[in-house]
């Protein structure tokens, strides 16, 4: 077991190392460097402006030299023009003695923000809080949700109740958040309807979450991901009440209730968990779209700040962030599989 | 005029969509009476899940078939825009309707004044045209690269796993902000991700007829040079747009001439396409993979093996049409995916023009006066979500059919 997480750490570093210096490249090409130029400067820069300004902010070095760079395991740049010494890693007016060679992510510094001008690694983090917040409100809705939704379906294979709840859950995974967003807030949040209940933007729910304010997001979210889950804990659930020991319990006149609950439900519950797992990286594409559509600024609204405005540095922060929650959920939910279901043994 | 009511509003879309009902009925009236000699297609229609699914998808496609090419169903163009009908409320009479004109804005008007309606249709069209061909092209990746590493395993299937694993972890909406943006349009990378992509079903094709004919090389040379030469006249038309392949205001690669160039894609929809077959195809290979690691066990396998079959001809003689049950299922399934991705596309305003009619771009369009027009929005939105639950009822049917025998 210790040597099955330390070989699937080792795939995960590189897997991230591998995913981050694909968005480098990809956000250091040279027609996102020269929209970088034309954000920082003007849009009207000439071909030279944008050239001298790429190259004084040390752009215009080879890539894997600037990714070492990012890295930390290379120094960052210095440059000297006009006797005024500009470098990654200090101010213009620090001290000759006080300036440091290396500044990267293993240093703990995630660099400097172009757009908001402020350090990547407390506005990442201010972010993630908000929608820290929101995702457990989602998983508190939607886990349940889920839970009960599957197992009153797959408890009686082919009932009417297994029918509706089967076309409810299909119906949801059909619905993604732009569409299911789109709807409710035309119906409960808009004048055309007059019902008015919520409201149609979140953006004061970032300070004070209430009931009228969070409704409409969590909802959004937790809906598209719901019939998913709530599909595998009914295969599962089915599958269980088929087996051996549930006729036998049956046989000797347990009540029905007792069976679901005592006998079925623990073995049912063992497939969802690793789906309710995986979902998260699922979640994360729903988190742009929802904070996107309610204006709520988490870190999905961050992720699009930074993708639209070729933030690297903070793009990178993003990206980093957002892998490392796919595979640290991967990981989970593999280990979490092996312990659950004694079956499984991983040498 | 008077505004029309929400009874007279259906009535008219009922009959400005009579094409779509007539091809509907009779599709069905011809599948449920020959149905017992249609194989998996006949078997769909004695269940009742898979008929209503089956009805909304023909529906979008006949919808998308007749308003797109055939230009039938649309009331009003879907571009211009009519002066004195903005943000107006469905059924609102034209002003000034001129003689032949159809008088009135059936779904009303968005916020710059063109009839939903019409752009309603007009976008189907775009659906129905870009996500089946996309998922398409992401099975024939995922099958010619699942399928051996499934098959032979090893090293091989531990790189192919790596790298599909890689895309997987990306964020899709942080991929797509990252690929499909105008700067990246002008590296050419989409163009070089369409040269690899898109050469997929002519490895496909090439490997599968001459597994299977390889013995009867009077067949098989012919048969592979027609194949090969129409798929591969195709295929340069595809990635080639006025006489190059890749064309970057520094250096461009020459590709098929423009005289022989079938036809242009634009750069927009190109970078779109290529996008969505990139995300979906590692999942499909990890399906195949599995699918091919399971059934490479059976007995006629081996059978295959011990009369001395080549390997490919085992993959894709023996292996792919016996897992074809699941691999049906899924593609219904992806086609329903690759819409929702389209339409997140649209939705963040990535690819296609702003002026595009695809639900998408329309539901990012009208989010913005959600709260005082709603019908600019709910319109696509309504369209999105019929199509995809259309095919998710689909793909269910279907599954329980084929479990079935």
């Amino acid at each position: 077991m210790g040597l099955f997480i330390l070989r699937r750490l080792g795939v995960m570093l590189l897997t991230a190392l591998c995913l981050t210096f694909i968005v480098f490249w990809l956000t250091n090409l040279y027609p996102n460097l020269e929209k970088l130029a034309k954000t920082q400067g003007n849009f009207r820069m000439s071909d030279e402006a944008v050239a001298s300004y790429l190259d004084k902010n040390g752009y215009l070095q080879p890539m894997p030299i600037k990714f070492g760079q990012w890295l930390g395991v290379l120094p960052g740049w210095v440059h000297e023009a006009d006797g005024v010494v500009t470098g990654r890693c200090f101010p213009a007016d620090t001290p000759v003695e006080e300036r440091s060679s290396y500044c990267g992510v293993l240093q703990g510094d995630w660099g400097v923000s172009t757009v908001f001008k402020d350090e990547v690694g407390t506005i990442v983090a201010t972010r993630l809080a908000l929608t820290g917040k929101l995702m457990f409100a989602v998983m508190l809705v939607m886990v349940p949700m889920a839970l009960i939704v599957g197992v009153l379906a797959g408890m009686r294979e082919g009932s009417k109740l297994d029918r509706s709840l089967s076309t409810f859950s299909i119906a949801s995974t059909a619905t993604p958040e732009y569409v299911s967003g789109v709807i409710f807030i035309a119906v409960f949040a808009s004048s055309a309807f007059g019902l008015k209940w919520f409201k149609g933007s979140a953006t004061s729910a970032m300070e004070n979450a209430t009931f009228e304010n969070f409704t409409l997001p969590v909802i959004t979210i937790s809906l598209y991901g719901m019939g998913y889950i709530a599909r595998m804990t009914r295969a599962s659930m089915t599958e269980v009440m088929t087996a051996q020991y549930i006729r036998t319990a049956r046989l000797k006149g347990v009540k029905f209730s007792d069976i679901v609950l005592k006998h079925a439900l623990r073995n049912a519950l063992i497939a969802p968990f690793t789906v309710i797992m995986l979902q998260f990286p699922w979640l994360l594409n729903g988190v742009v779209i929802v904070e996107t559509l309610f204006n709520y600024k988490g870190f999905g609204w961050l992720l699009v700040q930074a993708a639209s405005n070729n933030d690297i540095e903070l793009l990178l922060a993003v990206s980093v962030v957002s892998v490392f929650v796919v595979l640290v959920t991967q990981l989970i939910s593999d280990i979490g599989y092996v312990y659950l279901n004694p079956r499984i043994r991983i040498a | 005029m008077e505004e029309l009511s929400w009874g007279s509003i259906i009535a008219r879309m009922f009959m400005q969509l009579g094409p779509v009902w007539i091809s509907l009925i009779v599709l069905f009236t011809i599948s449920i009476t020959y149905k017992r000699k249609l194989g998996l297609y006949g078997k769909l229609f004695d269940s009742t899940i898979g008929m209503i699914g089956f009805a909304l998808v023909m529906f979008w496609v006949f919808v998308g078939i007749f308003g797109g090419p055939l230009d039938m169903l649309v009331t009003h163009d879907p571009l211009s825009q009519v002066s004195g009908m903005k943000n107006k409320v469905p059924g609102t009479p034209m002003r000034g309707a001129e003689e032949g004109e159809y008088a009135y804005f059936l779904l009303g008007g968005d916020n710059l004044a063109r009839d939903v309606f019409s752009r309603l249709i007009k976008g189907a069209w775009i659906v129905v045209q870009i996500a089946p061909i996309a998922t398409l092209f992401a099975f024939m990746v995922g099958i010619t690269l699942g399928l051996p590493a499934g098959y032979y395993g090893g090293r091989l299937d531990t790189v192919l796993s790596f790298l599909a694993n890689l895309i997987l972890a990306f964020p899709v909406i942080l991929l797509f902000y990252l690929l499909v943006t105008p700067e990246i349009v002008l590296t050419g990378i989409p163009n070089y991700m369409a040269l690899f992509l898109f050469v997929f079903p002519l490895i496909f094709m090439c490997i599968l007829l001459n597994s299977r004919y390889y013995t009867q090389p009077k067949i098989r040379t012919p048969l592979l040079i027609g194949v090969l030469g129409g798929l591969g006249w195709l295929y340069l038309s595809l990635v080639s747009t006025n006489g190059s392949v890749v064309a970057t205001p520094t250096y461009s690669i020459p590709g098929l001439p423009s005289f022989l160039d079938l036809f242009d894609i634009d750069a927009g929809i190109l970078v779109v396409f290529v996008s969505v077959v990139f995300v979906n195809s590692p999942t499909v290979f990890r399906i195949v993979r599995g699918l091919a690691m399971d059934i490479k066990t059976r007995d006629y396998v081996a059978a295959a093996q011990t009369r001395g079959e080549g390997p490919w001809y085992i993959m894709l003689w023996e292996i792919l049409p016996n897992a074809r049950g699941p691999l049906i299922v899924d593609f219904c399934l992806r086609i329903g995916y690759t819409t929702i991705l389209l339409g997140t596309l649209g939705f963040f305003g990535l690819g296609l023009a702003s002026e595009s009619p695809d639900w998408g771009s329309t539901i990012n369009a009208g989010r913005r006066l959600l709260a005082l027009y709603p019908h600019a929005a709910i319109a696509p939105a309504v369209a999105l979500l019929t199509l995809v639950l259309g095919l998710n009822l689909l793909a269910d049917g279907l599954r329980e059919e084929s479990l079935r025998d």
